[in-house]
């Protein structure tokens, strides 16, 4: 069926073709038919890299194939969401090895973003966690892939945005709970320089990120909000929490039914929300005790949150800078600062090491910020680039829409290696996305 | 447990139905022609609601094969749901009898044949809910669909007598005219959003409809009225029309 089809950033929105199966045989007999196509989740990456001229759409193939809720494994087709998973795993007392901040994404999502958490500097990405996966390649043959088998498959499948073939079953490990609660601590930071320091002092949480204000200039620059947390243990939970240990308390949901003018986003209004969420904490530390939905997905709350930004949509610009780079962080905020194009949304986080061949975390420091698409945008970013670059950072595929080729080629050091890989399993351009036709790839 | 049997286990509609039914704590049967295919649904049902379910190999054309499929299911179900059909393809019906003839079989005699096991049986005992998947098709003939149009028309009306037939012995028979769902059947169609029901809200309204008994559903509303204008058509005017 012909559709309009856009990622999470409303930009770019083209015309696809979208086909859709739920048993593993169409899906091989299609890709055998089909060339110029790429396999696409709940559409929450935020640029092109799950558009294109014809799409895939996984969701419907989404059925969950076992739970060992002695050991902690799950084992999905890709198409099942996070949100579903949770509602699963959580009464039987797991939780995700590692979630973004939307739990709206599919599981094949996931591997193909090598999606990455707060918990990033303690218990990596995603891939981490995966025992095993099938993937359908080029050839319209289903290999069973994972560290130890068809490696070279399983290194470009994670982080390749899907240009490995489609993933279609996932099975890994979950993590013991005691509670579907999150134990928080929340400490202001003056500037940069403090929550930096933050970070480190507090790096032996399991979780860590913090929202940045990226409007602010002199003694206030780079001031922020430290969030950091632990799964709750019984023993923190309040009497009436203790009740049901594993249960979310019931709440309303809200939603943004429609794109709002782009004027409402303006410096001013940015500056006011931030001041809000900054002025919001009067005390220094918060400590308290939440359910896992606020800490993990505080914008999932509000349903399409996205339409916030307008109908031309908006770039989400994530970056990763080496951890001894820490004036390429001052450099670009400086920039972003100066322009005050900046976003609601600025996420501060420290990645720890991670070994992979083209995921996106590095140990470093990693920020996203959101840009509503106006004139003059994509060459402010290209400037932002090239500080990106001369510092030896990368940024995050998921979240691009506009990187130019040479800056991809540059700053991923495997690029080369992933691509001959990806063309190894993926001859003549087969699986191919609007993303890899713009950082050229496929061959 | 209550039990619900699907019949065409393996279509979207089904799939979303199987899981609104599980859902509410109803254990449930899947049959369809390939069992195989239908585990991973098996397993998904299992283990998001923790209920019973169960495959069943199930031809829809294998008439001489009904009887016995409905009396070696495990145990008898509550409600019976038939959602397999066949859209195929209207100008290849034509021209091809073998066509026109899968239309008919799979979208009437099939499901005449099997529902009349299944209604004898409720009968009997005297309980049950039957829930026929007819379409607006059904209701009147157009030329770019009317084999599985009539298919459907003929099936409304069996399943308009036998709500008649089955209302004393207290067995519910429940007409659902879906309009539009986004679906593998329809894929190859660009469908208008706002007469187009995902499956889900399919599956949601069958369900409601099951538990207060409602007899002919439409699932989102303007079908009814677009079917009653479709209807009041003179057919003096009607025919002229290309639709």
């Amino acid at each position: 069926m012909q559709k309009r089809l856009a990622n999470w950033g409303n930009y770019p929105a083209i015309i696809s073709e979208e086909s859709a199966y739920t048993q593993e045989e169409q899906l091989r007999s299609f890709v055998v038919a089909h060339h110029g196509f790429i396999a696409r989740g709940n559409g929450r990456c935020y640029g092109d890299a799950s558009l294109g001229k014809h799409t895939l759409s996984m969701l419907k193939y989404d059925k969950v194939l076992s739970f060992d809720t002695v050991a902690g494994v799950l084992e999905t087709q890709a198409g099942v969401t996070l949100d579903k998973i949770l509602d699963i795993i959580v009464p039987k007392g797991w939780f995700l090895p590692v979630t973004p901040g939307t739990k709206f994404i599919t599981v094949g999502g996931a591997v193909a973003s090598d999606v990455h958490g707060k918990n990033h500097h303690m218990e990596g990405a995603f891939s981490g966690h995966i025992t095993e996966m099938d993937v359908i390649t080029g050839d319209g043959l289903t290999i069973t892939c994972s560290p130890v088998a068809h490696a070279d498959l399983y290194w470009a499948t994670c982080g390749g945005m899907g240009l490995t073939g489609v993933i279609t079953r996932v099975k890994f490990g979950l993590k013991k709970i005691e509670t579907a609660y999150i134990k928080q601590k929340q400490i202001k930071a003056r500037n940069l320089e403090e929550v930096i320091r933050l970070f480190d002092e507090y790096k032996h949480y399991t979780y860590s990120m913090a929202w940045i204000d990226c409007l602010q200039k002199g003694d206030s620059f780079g001031r922020s909000i430290l969030i950091v947390g632990e799964h709750a243990t019984k023993a923190d939970l309040n009497a009436k929490q203790g009740q049901a240990p594993l249960q979310l308390p019931a709440k309303p949901r809200l939603t943004v039914p429609f794109n709002l003018p782009s004027f409402i986003l303006n410096t001013f209004t940015v500056k006011a929300f931030n001041w809000l969420y900054y002025g919001k904490n009067f005390k220094k530390e918060i400590n308290n005790v939440v359910p896992y939905e606020p800490f993990f997905y505080p914008l999932d709350a509000i349903l399409h949150w996205n339409r916030g930004y307008g109908k031309a949509g908006f770039i989400q610009y994530q970056f990763v800078l080496p951890l001894e780079q820490k004036e390429g962080l001052v450099a670009i905020l400086r920039r972003i600062s100066d322009k005050g194009w900046g976003s609601f949304l600025a996420v501060l986080k420290v990645f720890g090491r991670q070994d992979s061949l083209i995921s996106f975390p590095m140990e470093g420091y990693t920020l996203a910020l959101d840009f509503p698409v106006r004139k003059g945008l994509f060459a402010f970013l290209d400037e932002l680039d090239e500080i990106v670059l001369q510092y030896g950072g990368r940024l995050y595929l998921s979240k691009d829409a506009r990187m130019k080729q040479e800056v991809f080629w540059k700053s991923y050091p495997n690029a080369g290696r992933f691509a001959e890989i990806v063309n190894t399993y993926n001859p003549g351009k087969r699986f191919e996305s609007l993303q890899s036709e713009r950082l050229l790839l496929t061959k | 447990m209550p039990i619900v049997l699907l019949l065409g286990a393996g279509s979207d509609m089904a799939v979303a139905i199987a899981r609104r039914f599980a859902a509410a704590q109803y254990n449930v049967q899947l049959a369809g022609r390939q069992a195989a295919a239908l585990q991973p649904l098996q397993q998904d049902l299992q283990i998001r609601y923790g209920i019973t379910a169960s495959v069943h190999t199930f031809d829809a054309t294998a008439y001489d094969t009904h009887a016995a499929f409905y009396a070696t299911l495990p145990e008898p179900p509550d409600v019976t749901v038939c959602a397999f059909g066949y859209l195929g393809d209207q100008e290849q019906a034509q021209q091809n009898w073998t066509e026109t003839a899968r239309i008919l079989d799979t979208n009437f005699t099939g499901a005449v044949s099997i529902l009349n096991v299944v209604a004898n049986a409720y009968e009997a005992r005297k309980a049950g809910t039957i829930v026929g998947i007819s379409s607006v098709a059904g209701e009147r003939g157009r030329q770019s669909n009317y084999i599985y149009g009539s298919a459907k028309a003929g099936f409304t009306a069996y399943l308009s007598g036998l709500r008649n037939r089955l209302f004393r012995s207290g067995v519910h028979v429940v007409s659902v005219l879906p309009g539009f769902v986004n679906t593998a059947m329809t894929q190859h169609l660009t469908l208008p959003p706002l007469l187009t029901a995902q499956p889900e809200l399919v599956a949601n309204a069958v369900f409601k409809a099951v538990q207060r008994k409602k007899n002919v559903l439409f699932v989102k509303w303007p079908w009814k009225y677009i079917m009653l204008i479709i209807k009041l058509i003179p057919e003096f005017i009607f025919k002229k029309l290309k639709l």
